[in-house]
């Protein structure tokens, strides 16, 4: 730890006053504000105020389409890490591969990072539009009835595609860093024993790369929880019926558009714990990266 | 290379092509699209290459919008991204790069505290506490206001922590130094730190600026008028509703306009991109 080198009264504060300002008023008030609603039942107006401890919960948890939601945020971030890890880790160990072009694949691939989630979104509906789309007259033509605004396994497909598509740039760029990383000699040692590809990638890049992975693994589910909103609202609005209504797209609906306070607390006091929760996950893997 | 395979080469090659096409592949659609007459865009199956209406869609959706959808131009549009674009990134490494100063320089009651302080910010997102937040703007009256669109998004755990990490590496004798020819805090703070932490302070306007310009929740619960729509927010006004009554191919145009910027600076600065990006996740 660095010795302190300035001696000063008031200068650190007021250094300090600005974030302390931002955070206060729109961090820690609002979150406090969502926990002590969480136990209050109210109605829009808020002409009837009522403290009901544990009842939002409890309600939440008691309905179907809660669970409903819990189900389709599950799904779905493990569809999206799934696929999103999986391509980019195949992208990465041949862009690590390849003497010739490597920095213009990198190039090529990392541009996506730059789109907005809403815009992936749009894209991804205006390829797949069942009316209009020219992937959606790909599918028709080959027989295959595509259209997501009525099977609900579609529309899930669409926005597990576009949040795929977005993060793959991410994923990427960390694998390639983590191959990168790895020493030549190892590789080189293990191909003089007769190693072939495959087998010096199970072997030695798979375990060595494993902490970037679960890393990557965290970030994703993150990603998947929360920054997928955009997509979701922008391309499917949580339908057909349920079947892309993540958990922070019902906070939002509950919320701002049917206006169940309570119970939209009560969800966005569920989701700070899930974040509490994979935020000490990431910090406890960078502590034991340190040792590694 | 470890040993010479020409058959993976070539596989590699070629995994890495199709990486390239399909990523591009919506993007080039979106761009073809965005030349087209609607009645092109709206032909099933749409062509594949360019029409001629590139500059008549670019013009008038920077000019007028989108008639059936969302009417506000997107000129303006551009312009509030760009605002709550700089705003964000600016604010958000001014104020980080203060606290950060204070937790390693000073010796303060309290310290910890502020430090957890900023830490806890981390498991807040937006997202978490939509309504509340939202309260609170609009009690300070901030809704459709710059200020609403960016002050509560510029507090910032992982800057603030970049620049502690970076401020710790810094050697002691340079505050030392300057201790002992006389100068004070903020003259060392802005004569040698800040100096120092210039590509850190690169890599990280990179990372916000693109984090400000893709925002998309945040805008669109703060902003009830057109005039104060981002680009973002305003391709999604776009679409009412149903294909027919949607100009995809302006749609498409407004697309590209809010692609461009931030793919630029990625690609432009992809070195001080690629650093932000490693340096904010540790």
């Amino acid at each position: 730890m660095k010795r302190a080198v300035f001696g000063s009264r008031g200068l650190p504060y007021a250094l300090l006053a600005p974030q302390m300002a931002v955070t206060l008023v729109f961090f820690f008030w609002p979150a406090f504000q969502a926990i002590y609603q969480s136990t209050l039942l109210q109605d829009v107006f808020a002409s009837h105020v009522q403290f009901v401890g544990l009842e939002n919960f409890r309600d939440l948890f008691a309905d179907p389409l809660y669970l409903a939601s819990i189900k389709v945020t599950a799904l779905f971030s493990v569809l999206v890490a799934g696929f999103g890890l999986a391509i980019a880790l195949i992208l990465a160990v041949f862009a690590d591969r390849v003497v010739h072009g490597a920095a213009i694949y990198k190039t090529l691939l990392i541009w996506p990072y730059a789109v907005a989630p809403a815009v992936a979104g749009i894209l991804w509906l205006f390829l797949l539009s069942p009316s209009l789309g020219i992937l959606a007259h790909v599918l028709t033509r080959m027989g295959y009835d595509w259209n997501y605004l009525v099977h609900p396994k579609q529309a899930l497909l669409l926005v597990v595609v576009a949040a795929v598509w977005k993060q793959i740039s991410y994923n990427f760029l960390f694998f390639l860093a983590g191959l990168q990383s790895i020493p030549k000699s190892l590789i080189e040692a293990a191909a003089i024993d007769g190693a072939g590809p495959l087998r010096r990638f199970w072997t030695i890049v798979m375990p060595l790369l494993s902490p970037t992975s679960f890393f990557l693994l965290v970030v994703n589910i993150v990603y998947a929880f929360f920054d997928t909103f955009a997509i979701v609202d922008a391309a499917t609005h949580g339908g057909p019926g349920q079947a892309t209504d993540i958990l922070v797209f019902k906070v939002y609906q509950d919320g701002m558009q049917a206006g169940d306070l309570g119970g939209s607390a009560a969800q966005s006091v569920i989701l700070m714990t899930i974040v509490i929760v994979l935020t000490v996950i990431q910090f406890r893997y960078i502590e034991k990266k340190v040792r590694y | 290379m470890v040993e010479r395979r020409p058959f993976l080469d070539f596989v590699g090659h070629a995994v890495l092509v199709l990486g390239v096409l399909v990523v591009a592949f919506p993007v080039y659609v979106a761009f073809i699209a965005s030349t087209l007459s609607l009645d092109e865009a709206l032909s099933v199956p749409m062509q594949l290459t360019p029409g001629h209406h590139l500059l008549e869609n670019y013009a008038r959706v920077l000019a007028h919008g989108s008639a059936l959808g969302s009417s506000a131009p997107v000129s303006r549009m551009l312009l509030n991204s760009l605002v709550m674009a700089l705003a964000i990134s600016v604010g958000k490494i001014t104020i980080s790069i203060l606290s950060a100063f204070a937790i390693v320089y000073f010796r303060f009651p309290l310290r910890r505290t502020f430090f957890w302080m900023i830490f806890v910010t981390l498991m807040l997102p937006v997202e978490v506490r939509i309504l509340p937040t939202y309260k609170v703007v609009a009690e300070l009256h901030m809704i459709d206001t710059y200020a609403g669109l960016t002050i509560p998004l510029i507090a910032s755990a992982t800057a603030t922590f970049l620049f502690r990490q970076f401020f710790l590496t810094v050697p002691e004798e340079l505050a030392e130094a300057a201790r002992m020819d006389g100068a004070g805090p903020m003259r060392f703070f802005k004569d040698v730190l800040l100096p120092l932490s210039r590509t850190n302070i690169a890599a990280l306007f990179v990372i916000m600026f693109i984090y400000g310009w893709n925002q998309y929740l945040w805008p669109l619960l703060v902003t009830t008028h057109e005039d104060m729509y981002t680009t973002v927010i305003g391709i999604k006004r776009m679409i009412p509703g149903g294909d027919a009554a949607t100009e995809w191919n302006l749609v498409m145009a407004t697309a590209m306009l809010a692609m461009i910027p931030p793919a630029l600076i990625v690609i432009v600065m992809q070195r001080w991109f690629v650093k932000g990006l490693v340096d904010s996740e540790k």
